[in-house]
């Protein structure tokens, strides 16, 4: 593990994730993954394009079902919940979409109350508000407030998808390509985001993404994705060592040249 | 011929989904509310417009050959019976297919090719009731209100058209229209505006919360919205005339 580890838990597994596997037709996506995450450790999982990473995440959230295999999050066996177990469960988990997935038809304000008012029915209006500037204040975008999507960068899109996961209080929080698409600058405030969420939010957290600089900045452990299962795991610096071929482009096609290394 | 039946499969089983999901808490009064008002105030311009013509310019082609047989004063009556029995549903639903069933398919495509509705279950909401249900219930009884609106605005036409050629008085030309209209006439019409609203709200929704491809298929969503929804129309139209005719 290569950040802080202070606040890591290595007693308290939130995610227990074993031999899952899922295909879509005759294509095996997920091959027998297993891995535990712990109570306050960020895992980014690495892998090409298509190579899963998402159903992972959306498996994890009862988006979509597994073939076969267990999936466990705090403790409950996720394919196994019943429609009100499942909808308990996730609001303890807050999911960062790809495409920040904003209600398009809802100013900021809108989107950020939606969830609050869908499932704390007992809230007051005063605390609602407080609730909604807060949370922008830690994503660092109060001035958006009445904005609708549209008007928003990429970046601020992003932040807004975080703060609208963040609104519910999360133990868990699973990312999906957090900086896809960003500029290298709002990539580096993404990554702080996702670093100031784990600690003032003490969550865990699953990033998925290909980008280095966000596995290496934000995550304690990296995973690595290749044929449906998890060549390796490990700190950043440890799997970054590895002789394999396809992680060495990875690592090079990020920092260095990556055609040199697939030329060798 | 398998995809055919998969497809009739897979909307029976949404309609389940529809009628389990409208009888269970909680219930989602303020969308609906919200729904029915997004469903009038969307067609209220173009029905107004269409039942106006449709009034004065069925009034107009009609009288010559009413004329003829020195009918001129069944008019109301000949206008009332084709208003009320057949054009204000029919017209109304088509419009309502139009302009609410490829809105519904555009906009559940869009939210679903985009991540929202999936944004939306992980967040504790029940995409279904709240998206699905809510717009079905909002065109199913939001169409019936329509039917008789364009009824009345048909009627109107209609009259000012028989008011500017014979000088009949508003109460003279009501009192003839309604002579030959009958109860059943009106419960024929609801019960068609029920149906034709259900069709439009199904076809809408199924289209656009099954929608798949991008944009592409958000495109798609919305045209099999609107064509679906007009081939059912004209085959309940059909079907619910030969009831009621067996029915008189």
């Amino acid at each position: 593990m290569n950040k802080e580890d202070s606040k890591i838990d290595i007693n308290n597994v939130v995610i227990a994730i074993t031999g899952l596997k899922k295909s879509f037709g005759t294509l095996d996506v997920l091959n027998g993954i297993s891995v535990d995450i712990f109570k306050g450790e960020n895992l980014a999982v690495l892998g090409r394009s298509g190579s899963g990473k998402s159903v992972l995440i959306k498996i994890i959230v009862g988006l979509l079902k597994p073939d076969s295999g267990v999936v466990k999050v705090l403790g409950q066996e996720v394919d196994k919940l019943d429609k009100k177990a499942l909808q308990a469960l996730r609001l303890k988990i807050g999911f960062s979409f790809q495409s920040s997935a904003l209600y398009d038809s809802m100013t900021v304000r809108k989107n950020l109350e939606f969830p609050l008012t869908r499932n704390r029915r007992n809230l007051t209006k005063k605390e609602i508000d407080d609730a909604v500037e807060a949370v922008l204040d830690d994503v660092g975008l109060p001035q958006t407030i009445d904005q609708m999507p549209s008007e928003l960068s990429g970046g601020q899109r992003k932040r807004i998808g975080i703060a609208r996961t963040l609104i519910l209080k999360p133990e868990i929080m699973l990312y999906d390509e957090p900086t896809s698409g960003l500029d290298p600058i709002t990539c580096i405030e993404i990554n702080n985001l996702i670093v100031e969420v784990q600690e003032r939010y003490n969550t865990s957290s699953i990033i998925i993404t290909h980008d280095l600089t966000c596995a290496k900045e934000t995550s304690n452990r990296v995973a690595v994705m290749l044929d449906g299962k998890f060549f390796i795991t490990g700190s950043f610096d440890e799997v970054f060592r590895s002789s394999n071929t396809d992680i060495k482009a990875f690592h090079a096609y990020n920092f260095i040249n990556a055609n040199e290394i697939i030329r060798e | 011929m398998d995809a055919f039946f998969g497809d009739i499969y897979s909307v029976a089983i949404f309609i389940l989904q529809f009628f389990k999901e409208a009888f269970s808490g909680p219930f989602e009064f303020k969308e609906i509310v919200n729904q029915c008002y997004k469903v009038g105030s969307k067609s209220l311009a173009l029905v107004s417009l269409t039942g106006l013509v449709t009034g004065i310019v069925f009034t107009t082609q009609s009288r010559p050959s009413l004329s003829v047989f020195g009918a001129s004063s069944w008019l109301p009556s000949l206008v009332a019976i084709a208003v009320i029995r057949a054009l204000a549903p029919l017209v109304t639903a088509l419009i309502v297919a139009g302009k609410v069933g490829s809105n519904i398919g555009a906009e559940l495509g869009s939210m679903k090719v985009t991540e929202q509705i999936d944004a939306m279950e992980v967040s504790g909401t029940n995409p279904f009731k709240f998206l699905v249900t809510t717009r079905i219930i909002a065109t199913t009884f939001m169409m019936p209100v329509l039917i008789l609106y364009t009824g009345f605005v048909g009627m109107m036409g209609s009259f000012l058209n028989v008011y500017q050629n014979e000088s009949t008085s508003f109460p003279a030309f009501f009192k003839s229209a309604f002579s030959s209209i009958v109860f059943l006439d009106i419960y024929a019409s609801l019960f068609k505006a029920l149906c034709f609203g259900f069709t439009i709200g199904v076809a809408g929704c199924y289209q656009g919360y099954n929608a798949q491809n991008g944009t592409q298929g958000v495109g798609r969503a919305a045209n099999l919205a609107v064509v679906i929804s007009m081939y059912l129309i004209f085959i309940e139209e059909i079907t619910i005339v030969q009831l009621i005719n067996t029915i008189r």
